[in-house]
């Protein structure tokens, strides 16, 4: 059992290394063959002699190549050097740690929030076991579904409403339509009908064979949910003007800072396969030690 | 379908004197800030986003059956590979994925090539939880009992895939054709929003719905929640059908 998890977590290290390095080559290879790289806009500056504009070229020819561009970018970010944003004009680096923060307390409060929501949801529809109660929940949860996140953001800057709450309104629908559909599954196993009729009380019903069977599934799905609230991080950033990662990133493409847009997808890449690594990993090792 | 006929003069023409005008006789719906009729910017936009988006899911589940149907139904490293690469892809938020591949292209393009951009580039990416259910559903065709008959028969390769494992995925690509569109009218919205979508003066439900960036309460200039009214009725229409589908086949 022990061996299986330590490969498994092996597995995921591996996965997640070569998605940092091939996803590396493959930005490198799109920024450099985007539309406009050969250009430099210091090229048209008429203060500029023609010795200059000549060294100028000369650095951009340098970076024709696309492998060499790549293993020039690769040593410069293992010592810790993520380059420089264009259109800022600052090191990426420490763009990211001054906005991290907030992404971070914005997804870390969002998630929470919303897997409360949708739990709370899930398991009182399952608890109650009434039809209208469930099509009210499944009603609620359905329409959130039906808007667009940058429609909840813009509305949010109308209501006040934090920005943790719209990515909480963003995600739970998703938690809470699978979650739902896991309790159902679980409510009709045979040993719960049997604990049922048996005339155990719900709240046993529910924590002694209802959760052991969901919970394992659950976790997979909080993986996932990094995720989405990640990608609903930047309507809501860039619409509520937070200045995080998330509108980091939508400066960046509205700027067409290659770079920049880049680095931070590659490092958002890796954060989102971490959490679903390590989702992972824990689901496995609880089915483990359920079976 | 009939925004020509309905608003003949058409999306981009600009009514310079009545620019953000309230809804009146003339104008249904009123005019935006460059005195251009809503009415009609609504009724085009609504087509472009109604005929775009099932052209995106078409595009995507296509590539979910290619991609997904083929290596389930190869089976053994084909589809490991494929589950890997598709995992990967289904890792990554969808909306930072957009915005990348779409700051990868030009932003100063014509309306038309925008349009273009944006929803091939939703149906090019947006295949890879189609193809995972694909290659689940392919590779049990692979291991059942009429296959195993038809491979004993003499019948292999293309031939197999194309005449018994194929028709049998129908039912699997349609669902997952129809799941897909309200996906993507929702992240051509979001795009739209976000001001990397289609481009001025070509109108779409993502760049009508920009329109609300600027409002100061709900009940100031209700006439400009249509273009979102319109496209949650749409887009919970498609989830209402989605479901009782789900139920049916349940």
């Amino acid at each position: 059992m022990k061996r299986k998890l330590a490969r498994r977590i092996a597995m995921h290290g591996l996965a997640l290394v070569a998605t940092v390095l091939l996803g590396g080559l493959l930005a490198a290879v799109l920024v450099r063959l985007a539309p406009g790289f050969d250009v430099d806009e210091q090229q048209l500056d008429s203060h500029l002699n023609a010795e200059s504009i000549a060294a100028l070229r000369a650095v951009r020819m340098q970076q024709n190549d696309v492998f060499s561009f790549y293993i020039h970018s690769l040593q410069r970010a293992l010592h810790g050097d993520l380059g420089t944003s264009l259109s800022l004009g600052q090191p990426v680096s420490a763009l990211l740690r001054q906005r991290a923060p907030l992404t971070l307390r914005l997804i870390g409060v969002g998630l929470l929030l919303s897997w409360s929501m949708a739990l709370a949801l899930a398991l009182s529809a399952a608890w109650m076991r009434a039809s209208a109660y469930d099509a009210l929940t499944a009603t609620i949860s359905g329409m959130f579904l039906c808007f667009p996140a940058a429609v909840l953001a813009l509305l949010s800057v109308l209501w006040n409403i934090p920005g943790s709450i719209v990515i909480a309104l963003i995600v739970f629908p998703q938690i809470y339509r699978y979650a739902r559909n896991l309790l159902a599954k679980a409510y009709v196993l045979p040993h719960i009908v049997t604990a049922r009729a048996k005339g155990l009380s719900q709240l046993r019903i529910m924590t002694w064979h209802v959760v052991p069977v969901v919970a394992p599934a659950l976790l997979a799905v909080a993986g996932v949910s990094v995720s989405m609230a990640v990608g609903a991080a930047i309507p809501v950033e860039a619409l509520c003007g937070l200045a995080g990662v998330g509108q980091l990133a939508w400066q960046a493409a509205l700027a067409r800072d290659l770079p920049l847009l880049m680095n931070v997808t590659i490092l958002v890449t890796a954060a989102t396969l971490l959490a679903n690594s390590g989702a992972d990993v824990l689901s496995h090792a609880l089915r483990g030690s359920h079976t | 379908m009939a925004a020509n006929w309905l608003a003949p003069a058409g999306y981009a023409r600009q009514y310079r004197e009545e620019a953000n005008a309230a809804p009146s006789h003339a104008h249904w719906l009123g005019t935006d800030e460059d005195g251009r009729d809503r009415f009609a910017r609504v009724l085009y936009g609504t087509r472009i986003s109604l005929l775009l988006a099932p052209a995106a899911a078409l595009l995507s589940t296509l590539m979910a059956a290619l991609v997904g149907g083929v290596s389930g139904y190869l089976g053994g490293a084909w589809a490991r590979v494929a589950m890997a690469v598709t995992d990967l892809f289904l890792s990554l938020p969808w909306l930072f994925l957009l915005i990348t591949v779409r700051a990868l292209m030009p932003l100063n393009v014509s309306p038309l090539f925008s349009v273009m951009v944006t929803f091939l580039m939703l149906g090019l990416l947006g295949w890879t939880s189609a193809a995972r259910v694909l290659c689940a559903s392919a590779g049990s065709l692979r291991d059942s009992d009429f296959i195993r008959q038809a491979r004993a028969s003499g019948i292999r390769g293309a031939r197999l895939f194309w005449m018994h494992v194929m028709p049998n995925l129908k039912p699997v690509l349609y669902a997952q054709f129809w799941i897909s569109v309200p996906v993507f009218i929702l992240s051509e919205a979001n795009l739209g929003i976000l001001g990397l979508g289609v481009a001025e003066p070509m109108p779409s439900w993502g760049s009508l719905l920009r329109e609300l960036e600027g409002l100061i309460s709900v009940g100031e200039e209700p006439w400009k929640f249509v273009p979102l009214i319109l496209l949650v009725l749409v887009v919970s229409s498609f989830e209402m059908l989605l479901s009782s589908e789900k139920r049916m086949a349940a």
